[in-house]
């Protein structure tokens, strides 16, 4: 009945759209999907950069001790521990979060179903506002007295509840509030992603004809939907101990430190696949358009990320192993661990398996969906050590770890954007990325991202602990042998910040001078390929498309083109 | 923008879209209470200076708080029958009379509060104390929010027959706020 209606609503609407529309109302209080998608991915890109330029300092001042900062000076203990916090903060909650589930969820579900916007648009909006608010606040808390918050990105109390321990009386409440603001802003757009997936999909479309990234970004909704309440609990909690003095996590006042461990774990590692699972989907996306073959098991792809979704919620301890947690517990948990690298090898396997055999092309959005495959694996493996409890005794709060989820989190939050961007662009924008500046920028990132954290792998093995702001000051820390490791990580992060600037200039140039790309550059099947490039407000015009096969009918026998698109009736054979 | 989504008519699970989003947010809440809740027989089972503190809870206010919103869940009901009847005019008396419960249940709860600081136990008297205030506060901040929806649908949505299916979703949602009292209540009151 809705789709009758189709018609004349098209109209109606281009008609109310064409003339009186501002440049503000048109672009930052807009309830067009596409519009929403990009405030988020460029509140994102700048954010990162913001977490990018932390990074850059605090590897300089743990290459060169003491000496003076080029763009910000000599690093104290208090500006180190705001620095590291909130380079985490930044890069999960406003970096990955946003551009991985909230940009591209915006962008390609309503595209990628068939339907003209989400099916709640002003709540969209309303998710966006609190999103800008959020970071608002964060980046003002750097600039109160005492600075931004200091306890480390998981804000273990006593030390994120005491303002005579973490030394930022200010810092800390203002970073709790930015962090809830945005849990806030992303279960809206999360209700919004699954509502819409469910109700609005494209007439003909049926469960397994929708593309696997949306299907990634709605599990990915539900993982953080179920997982991030208790979180929410124990911010208020954390909040009043911080604020109003109470003492729910002070053992003083028979309140329990640990407790927020676990509510903050219990939400904090299912996350890492509220994030991996959308850029799973993008490489899986990629990977089927160019190299021209049906998607290895798709079934298998869907019910593996269900169970790691479900198998996600009984990992958590595995980051408390020294935390007092109970040995027998620490067993169980071992346990999960271990089985949970079970559905991801399944996974990347069958990534692998589409491969093979098929005609592959290395354009640039391939050749970061490949890297992904082979940095996340070493990401992957390194976990194991981590993921039994034996060796992570030893290895906790080490350089180790700290190279081990950078292997899984720049694959994700970089690598995994990088391809999304270099492949969606056209569709985005109208107009292509420039193949050779782009890949020169796929090897000026991923050659200098091994050279970060590779070395950082040797120091953590060593026994180097992260987090020491002056390190110089113990004898076991400072060692000299290693100061040329922790300077060759340093260079690798000053080059590979110095390569994203052939990026930007690439970006900003191609809008307005790419090579002009029709509907379907990339000749892929699923429907936001249908559209015009870019997509008007209502994406399809007056006919919203109708699905008639699976989004991955790649070199089918018999037919002349080598791939099908989704809306094209059987009798176009 | 006066022109209507089409994405927002289409109802692929045969559930109206409103009332699909009402049930996702009702499963998000779940977790969050869940979650505190979790704390609570956590902290119940390893202090036993919880189920002394507990003991101080006025029992008769939070039975009497139980029978507010077990009985405006009734008229919640009653307020959805007679908007699927097409009675505008019935369903929003007793939207009106839900609401009037609930200020029921929010003057008592005032009361309540008011005496037990009158009596010493403070939001910092210790970690029980802290405890209920918090969940018993952000309980109660959510029948406020319920409250106040309400008010809008009785006096505006029910003028447009299209928005007549809003009476059912604000009705999901106050079952699920009652629901968590009906949790909250013998935890914090009865399990002495």
């Amino acid at each position: 009945m809705a789709d009758t209606a189709t018609a004349t609503a098209g109209v109606d609407h281009h008609d109310d759209h064409g003339h009186h529309e501002s440049f503000w109302s048109k672009y930052c209080f807009s309830t067009d999907h596409k519009i929403i998608g990009f405030q988020y991915l460029f509140t994102g890109m700048a954010m990162g950069l913001i977490g990018g330029f932390f990074s850059y300092v605090f590897r300089m001042h743990l290459a060169f001790p003491g000496s003076s900062i080029p763009f910000f000076g000599v690093v104290s203990p208090a500006a180190y521990n705001s620095l590291v916090t909130n380079h985490g903060t930044i890069m999960i909650f406003w970096v990955a979060m946003p551009v991985l589930i909230a940009a591209l969820g915006n962008f390609l579900i309503p595209l990628m179903i068939g339907c003209d916007d989400m099916v709640f648009p002003k709540i969209n909006r309303l998710s966006y506002q609190i999103f800008l608010i959020s970071a608002i606040v964060l980046i003002a808390s750097f600039f109160v007295p005492q600075g931004g918050f200091g306890g480390a990105w998981t804000a273990y109390p006593p030390l994120s509840a005491e303002s005579q321990y973490n030394g930022t009386p200010f810092g800390a409440p203002m970073w709790l509030i930015a962090v809830t603001l945005e849990i806030v802003a992303f279960l809206l757009g999360g209700i919004n992603f699954v509502t819409t997936v469910m109700n609005a999909r494209a007439k003909g479309m049926k469960l397994y004809d929708i593309p696997m990234v949306v299907w990634m970004i709605v599990i990915a909704s539900i993982l953080f939907m179920a997982s991030v309440g208790p979180l929410v609990a124990g911010a208020v909690m954390l909040l009043f101990d911080q604020t109003l003095g109470t003492g729910f996590f002070d053992p003083a006042a028979g309140g329990d430190p640990v407790l927020w461990q676990h509510l903050f774990w219990f939400f904090g590692h299912p996350e890492v696949y509220v994030v991996l699972l959308p850029a799973m989907g993008v490489v899986i996306e990629i990977i089927c358009t160019f190299s021209r073959k049906k998607l290895f098991g798709y079934r298998m792809i869907l019910y593996s990320s269900i169970g790691l979704g479900i198998l996600s919620f009984f990992v958590w301890a595995h980051h408390q192993f020294i935390s007092g947690v109970d040995p027998r517990a620490t067993y169980l948990f071992t346990t999960t661990t271990l089985l949970i690298s079970i559905p991801v090898a399944i996974m990347l396997f069958a990534m692998i398996g589409t491969l093979w055999g098929g005609s592959i092309r290395f354009t640039t959005p391939m050749l970061f969906a490949l890297s992904f495959i082979a940095e996340f694996l070493i990401g992957g493996v390194t976990g194991i050590w981590l993921g039994s409890s034996g060796t992570d005794i030893y290895l906790h709060d080490t350089y180790f770890v700290l190279a081990h989820f950078h292997y899984t989190f720049v694959p994700i939050a970089i690598i995994g954007t990088f391809a999304a961007i270099y492949y969606w662009f056209p569709k985005m924008f109208g107009r292509q990325l420039n193949e050779f500046w782009g890949k020169i920028h796929f090897w000026g990132t991923v050659i200098p991202f091994n050279g970060i954290f590779l070395p950082l792998f040797v120091l953590g093995a060593a026994g180097q602990h992260r987090r020491i702001a002056g390190f110089t000051a113990y004898p076991d820390l400072y060692t000299e042998n290693f100061q040329d490791l922790r300077v060759f990580a340093t260079g690798s992060l000053i080059v590979l910040i110095l390569f994203q600037i052939p990026f930007f200039i690439n970006f900003i140039v191609s809008l307005k001078r790419g090579k002009k790309a029709g509907p379907n550059p990339w000749k892929a099947n699923t429907l936001e390929w249908v559209a015009p490039s870019p997509p008007p407000h209502g994406n399809f015009g007056d006919n919203l498309p109708e699905v008639y096969r699976g989004p991955y009918e790649f070199s089918v026998e018999g037919r002349e083109d080598d791939y099908w698109p989704q809306n094209l009736p059987e009798a176009s054979k | 923008m006066g022109h209507k989504i089409i994405a927002t008519g289409r109802s692929r699970t045969g559930i109206p879209t409103g009332r699909l989003a009402v049930w996702w947010v009702v499963a998000s809440e779940i977790v969050i209470f869940g979650g505190l809740i979790a704390v609570y027989l956590l902290n119940r089972f390893l202090h036993g200076s919880w189920a002394q503190s507990a003991a101080h809870t006025n029992t008769f206010i939070g039975g009497a708080n139980t029978f507010w919103l077990l009985t405006s869940s009734y008229f919640v009901v009653l307020a959805h029958a007679a908007a699927e009847k097409r009675d505008a005019k019935t369903a929003r008396k007793y939207l009106w009379l839900t609401i009037a419960l609930g200020g029921c249940f929010m003057g008592f709860k005032s009361y309540e509060y008011a005496t037990e600081i009158a009596h010493g136990y403070t939001l910092f008297t210790s970690n029980f104390w802290s405890f209920y205030y918090m969940a018993t506060g952000l309980h109660g901040f959510h029948v406020l929010c319920g409250m106040v929806i309400m008010a809008i649908i009785a006096e505006k949505d029910i003028k447009h027959e299209q928005n007549w299916h809003r009476v059912e979703n604000i009705g999901i949602y106050w079952h699920f706020v009652d629901i968590v009292w009906i949790f909250l209540f013998p935890l914090l009151y009865i399990a002495k």
